[in-house]
């Protein structure tokens, strides 16, 4: 199936990434060729295989719930781009 | 003394021939003089490395010196480094001072070990040659006209042009060993989970893995030392008892099964580097050891699996750099949806976001099966093809690269062509096995050929005693770039 530039679009669109009308095209001659490689894999008869995620045969490890962390918030909010009275700023969002 | 191996430094740090302080002086005006030709880093701060080194000093005249205490080791910059700016070569984090160590910064810290600076390297490690940084392309020592490989690019090249004698790399598809073998280096990926990923900034979580690159595999083992081990912060890092990675490195090579693949010497290899990593597999049957043939037919289909999911786990990774809490922030935008898609339009380069883009389209509805589930299914089949040839050999040979390094700008046009040159490093990410690339000659332009050395899970210390015996009957591992004494 052959991807078409609505398709860029929409990606972009989900990913939030601002692609202008101009570049577009070219970001489609690129995916299309990365698609292309990608179809390789999708012949491979796979029926029967489990989908594998980790090589390894192991479990995820729990931890007591218990506070690990201490409140840094300063420190965290020294690099942030726009703060005030210790809140992010972005831009508003309901009137 | 920038051309020694860290453990003749840190012999002579023991010895007190001459102090740490000394030393990275000696590397830091190595680098201030000749950096500006291969642009290896992104950050360095002087003071703060000679502070470590009077603190290593300090630490060694008490007797409380180990291995690494006092050696400079420079660090590829995505691992968090407090204070320092961790950029991950990506204009989204051009800003960002971490607030906190990576788990290997910690352990690195706590050996006594200083931070020589901050390697430039592929924006998000996604890359093969180094040359997609925000901070411009890292040059090979061998040849400035040519790319010293990548992502960890800058890592290797320092150490191949003497301005570190060891640094820190990661590996999601090749990033230690394909620049380790285009720069002339050592260079070696753990087993999936034996290094943390805390603090290394993620780019496809189920691939990543930290390890070392240095001159020699003796280096490697002592760096890997003090790399490894349990860390509770990243879920997927492993709860095993402490490995000496130097135990074995004395055990001759007599007896050893080399596995070789005739996929990994098919059409597509140049013959200058099947030429070299024949040579040097026939060096080591003279020390006893004996080849084997292996088969890995579905190795091909790799770079296709390969580019599913390791862009479908950088775009869920990748999103949160939205301009709200840390990075870089669009300085005009309309609304909080225009401020993300101007923030990310702008801070991201051009093969960071097509790989967004390839990972949201094939997580998108109505994709996922035909693509992430079906790449992770025939993952399973590569894992299983290198079970089989792990039960016939104890290591597997081949060349890391097929090709040795290329000239800047080559392959920059054509993603897919710059993908292919993984091609014998990712099936190894994709099965979670340790691999290493060591130098084993040159081609017939003079420049390095790596020798990939791929072992079974946990194997690491075997490993590095099969390329400990090759480097104590060769020196292609010692030789320095041209020019450069």
């Amino acid at each position: 199936m052959a991807l078409t530039l609505d398709d860029v679009k929409r990606v972009a669109h989900l990913a939030r990434i601002a692609i202008d009308e101009t570049e577009a095209p070219a970001v489609l001659a690129q995916l299309t060729g990365v698609f292309a490689l990608i179809a390789e894999m999708q012949a491979v008869d796979t029926r029967g295989v489990e989908p594998l995620s980790h090589a390894l045969d192991v479990t995820q490890p729990l931890r007591v719930d218990g506070v690990t962390e201490s409140d840094q918030r300063e420190l965290f909010q020294s690099v942030a781009p726009h703060v005030e009275d210790g809140l992010y700023l972005v831009p508003k969002v309901i009137e | 003394m920038h051309n020694a191996t860290i453990k003749s430094l840190s012999d002579g740090l023991a010895s007190r021939a001459f102090s740490s302080v000394e030393l990275t002086r000696h590397l830091l005006s190595r680098i201030n003089q000749l950096d500006k030709k291969y642009n290896c880093f992104i950050t360095l701060d002087p003071d703060a490395s000679l502070k470590q080194a009077q603190a290593a000093d300090g630490m060694r005249s008490t007797g409380a010196g180990q291995p690494l205490t006092g050696i400079p080791i420079a660090q590829k910059d995505i691992f968090c480094t407090k204070g320092w700016l961790t950029t991950c070569a990506s204009r989204i984090l051009s800003n960002f001072k971490s607030p906190y160590d990576a788990h290997v910064v910690e352990r690195l810290k706590a050996a006594g070990a200083v931070t020589l600076g901050k390697t430039n390297m592929d924006e998000f490690a996604m890359g093969s040659s180094s040359e997609t940084s925000f901070y411009g392309p890292v040059r090979n020592p061998w040849d400035p006209e040519r790319v010293p490989g990548g992502s960890s690019g800058g890592s290797a090249a320092a150490v191949a042009a003497r301005l570190a004698p060891g640094a820190l790399g990661t590996d999601t598809g090749g990033s230690i060993r394909q620049p380790a073998a285009l720069s002339g280096v050592s260079g070696l990926k753990p087993t999936y989970g034996v290094v943390s990923r805390y603090g290394m900034i993620a780019f496809a979580s189920s691939l990543d893995q930290g390890g070392p690159l240095a001159r020699s595999a003796e280096d490697l083992a002592l760096l890997l030392n003090v790399m490894a081990g349990f860390d509770p912060r990243d879920s997927t890092s492993l709860a095993r008892e402490r490995e000496d990675y130097t135990r074995d490195l004395g055990r001759p090579a007599k007896g050893l099964r080399i596995g070789l693949p005739e996929e990994f010497f098919a059409k597509g290899a140049a013959p200058g580097v099947v030429k070299a990593v024949e040579a040097a597999v026939a060096e080591l049957t003279k020390l006893g050891a004996r080849t084997v043939e292996v088969s890995l037919p579905n190795m091909k289909l790799s770079v296709p699996v390969y580019y599913v999911l390791a862009p479908a786990e950088a775009s869920s990774n990748l999103a949160r750099y939205d301009g709200v809490r840390y990075g870089y922030r669009a300085p005009e935008y309309a609304d909080l949806a225009d401020m993300y898609r101007k923030t990310r339009a702008q801070g991201f380069g051009a093969e960071v976001k097509r790989r967004i883009l390839i990972g949201t389209y094939v997580l998108s509805h109505g994709y996922y099966d035909a693509y992430y589930i079906q790449a992770q299914k025939v993952r399973r089949l590569i894992a299983r093809e290198f079970a089989d040839a792990f039960g016939k050999c104890d290591v597997i040979m081949g060349p890391t690269s097929p090709t040795t390094a290329f000239r800047l700008g080559e392959k920059m046009g054509d993603p897919v062509q710059m993908y292919l040159n993984d091609i014998y490093t990712i099936a190894v990410n994709l099965a979670g096995l340790p691999g290493l690339s060591i130098p084993c000659g040159f081609d017939g332009g003079g420049l390095p050929v790596g020798l990939q050395i791929i072992g079974n899970y946990f194997s690491e210390a075997r490993m590095l005693n099969v390329a400990h015996q090759y480097q104590q009957v060769t020196d292609w591992h010692m030789k320095a770039p041209p020019g450069i004494e």
